[in-house]
């Protein structure tokens, strides 16, 4: 048994080792050693096109994450409110949404949106004053943000419900019996107790939306994030450079996995 | 009140109705519980629900703080309706079982959180001053910018408690506030907490399952029982004169003795118990003869004499509480009672010891012809 377990993880964890190996590799093959070198993490660093998916990863992970992080709060909160089998049906919902393979949601987001905009475009350009050229709506960085944000509000709203549960019920009742209006009693009261759980939602979202390739090969339009240029990298060999980058994405994924779990469990802590 | 003091009426007690339930009943989906209360609350007094858990006095106090609204009836504070007025707008506070403190506040900074509640708001300056005068009426001085959970379970109460009474309620509405403290320190905090209701003329009302708790601090007691009010009254009242076994039961101890009445025309009525014996004793409320009573004789009612007068009985268990000894005795058709000896008595007759015989009476006034429910 212990055996079989061992061979598992090596299974899991070998390809993972052997990627951030190679990518000391001071030669140019990615399959043969020649020496430790780390000048394949500058030549990542100082291509331009690595750069660009870069930046755009960043900025959608960031934005889809702050977007998952207050709406999914939001609906938390008010999940919290409700009893019955709307609150059963929103539930199922909601871990439905965390369980979909993100190749559903990817071929589903780019019909629907798709749809919605050959509907609209001529619309829009009909409203549009006559001469000028009317905007029109196309896959980019915008349904890259709303996709990501659809599936990663179900994972804030599970973490912040697990905090909202664990949350003292006298809390809120103290509050209010001390003249706090219920807004007041939210930002005083709930909002700084379910806190850290927003910001390991935070984290979790960043890094989901950051590493996502099947969403957002669907939905990217022009638009070229880190993992779809390591993807399109890769059809024309595997370098070094392609190692180094995967090492880079592990290693932040990591960072903020562990920030992400050590904040869940210092917030759980605290309301003992 | 006036002018932020705390000390200014010494004499708190007269008869204005703070705060009242008219025929209150509550319904938790099929579940009854509380069941037709009426009450009134005057300014000033301290007053008790007690009852074993699930009662309905924790219901009541909550309605009391607008967390729960009534099913049926009225609730008026202050004179007015206010049935489903929200918590916020009551002038009232509560100290909470588990405390309730704000984990992620300094004390001084949860005791200040009602008066920065407050519209228009209030200088810096002057809530920071009241927060120290709270702090100095709960003795805790110097702890303002300590975290809760550095402070001991005892502090914590402390804090619970200024938390409230520093916006000056019209009710302070207590929930089992001792439930958490240990014995010794639990005592120490019901003095201080009559002290402080004196001190401060807060009108108090304290929900305990504690008997000791509530005899001992209260004005005024209600007992509950299944959703029910059973009896109101100050603890003297309830403890001489209950109107029912459950309140002589549960107000301090007593022995119980099943019978029926067979003579009404005396001011002390006879009942024959189940054994056969005749014995005399006052009636609380109406009975007809042939009635099924219990009557309720307080051990320590009860005379234990050698070579006396009385009912003979076995010495089961003796244990010795410093002023009394609190023997438990057999009779052979009445069963096990329990008999409260005096120190005085005990220098008399000398201390019985287990295996014994002895013999048992009372006065007939001392006694009750209760309803056996």
């Amino acid at each position: 048994m212990r055996l079989y377990a061992a061979c598992v993880y090596l299974f899991l964890y070998i390809p993972i080792g052997v990627i951030a190996l190679f990518s000391f590799n001071a030669g140019r093959h990615a399959s043969q050693m020649q020496g430790f070198s780390t000048k394949w993490y500058g030549k990542a660093l100082s291509n331009p096109f690595v750069m660009d998916a870069l930046e755009t990863s960043l900025m959608v992970a960031f934005s889809s994450a702050l977007c998952a992080s207050v709406f999914g709060t939001m609906a938390a909160v008010a999940l919290q409110g409700i009893k019955g089998p709307v609150r059963t049906a929103f539930d199922m919902l909601i871990y439905i949404a965390v369980m979909i393979p993100g190749i559903v949601i990817g071929i589903a987001t780019l019909i629907g949106l798709v749809t919605v905009f050959d509907q609209l475009n001529p619309l829009i350009a009909t409203l549009w004053p006559e001469g000028f050229e009317p905007p029109k709506l196309r896959m980019g960085m915008g349904s890259l943000i709303a996709a990501h944000t659809m599936f990663l509000m179900a994972l804030v709203v599970i973490i912040v419900r697990a905090r909202l549960a664990g949350m003292d019920r006298a809390l809120t009742e103290a509050s209010s019996d001390l003249y706090a209006t219920p807004m007041g009693t939210f930002l005083q009261v709930t909002l700084p107790t379910i806190f850290p759980a927003i910001l390991a939602g935070f984290l979790l979202s960043f890094t989901f939306s950051f590493d996502d390739f099947i969403i957002a090969f669907f939905v990217a339009g022009s638009e070229t994030t880190l993992p779809i240029y390591v993807f399109s990298s890769i059809r024309r060999g595997v370098t070094p450079e392609i190692n180094a980058i995967g090492t880079m994405v592990l290693a932040i994924s990591l960072l903020l996995l562990i920030t992400a779990q050590l904040l869940l469990q210092r917030g759980a802590k605290k309301t003992r | 009140m006036k002018n932020g003091g705390y000390a200014e009426d010494p004499n708190p007690a007269d008869d204005k109705t703070i705060a009242e339930l008219r025929g209150v009943t509550k319904r938790f989906g099929d579940v009854l519980a509380a069941s037709d209360l009426n009450i009134s609350i005057s300014e000033g007094e301290f007053l008790s629900f007690l009852g074993p858990s699930g009662c309905g006095k924790t219901t009541a106090l909550r309605m009391l703080a607008g967390f729960e609204a009534p099913t049926e009836g009225e609730v008026f504070l202050d004179g007015a309706l206010v049935n489903s007025l929200e918590p916020h707008h009551r002038p009232v506070n509560m100290v909470f079982q588990q405390y309730a403190l704000f984990p992620h506040m300094t004390v001084a900074q949860n005791i200040g959180y009602g008066l920065r509640q407050r519209r228009p708001r209030l200088p810096k300056a002057q809530i920071a001053e009241k927060v120290e005068k709270a702090l100095d009426v709960v003795r805790l001085g110097g702890f303002e910018d300590r975290k809760i959970w550095e402070m001991s379970g005892g502090q914590q109460q402390r804090v619970a408690l200024a938390r409230a009474i520093i916006n000056e309620p019209k009710l302070l509405l207590l929930d089992e506030p001792m439930a958490a403290l240990d014995r010794k320190l639990r005592k120490e905090m019901q003095i201080e907490l009559q002290d402080l209701q004196r001190q401060l003329g807060i009108t108090f009302v304290l929900v305990t399952h504690d008997q000791e708790e509530a005899l001992s601090m209260s004005d005024r007691i209600c007992i509950m029982r299944e959703g029910r009010i059973v009896q109101t009254g100050s603890p003297q009242e309830l403890y001489d004169r209950p109107t029912s076994r459950y309140v002589a039961d549960f107000v301090g101890t007593s022995n119980f003795f099943n019978g029926t009445v067979t003579d009404t025309s005396q001011p002390l009525y006879t009942v024959v118990l189940d054994n056969g014996l005749q014995v005399q004793a006052p009636p609380v409320g109406k009975f007809s003869d042939g009635q099924e009573v219990c009557i309720s004789v307080r051990p320590e009612q009860m005379k234990l004499h050698r070579n006396g007068e009385g009912q003979s009985v076995h010495i089961q268990n003796r244990i010795f509480l410093g002023e009394h000894t609190e023997y438990l005795v057999r009779h052979e058709t009445l069963g096990d009672f329990l008999v409260l000896s005096p120190r005085q008595s005990e220098m008399n007759e000398g201390p019985f010891s287990v295996g014994d015989m002895a013999q048992v009476s009372w006065e007939p006034g001392t006694t009750l012809i209760l309803d056996r429910k």
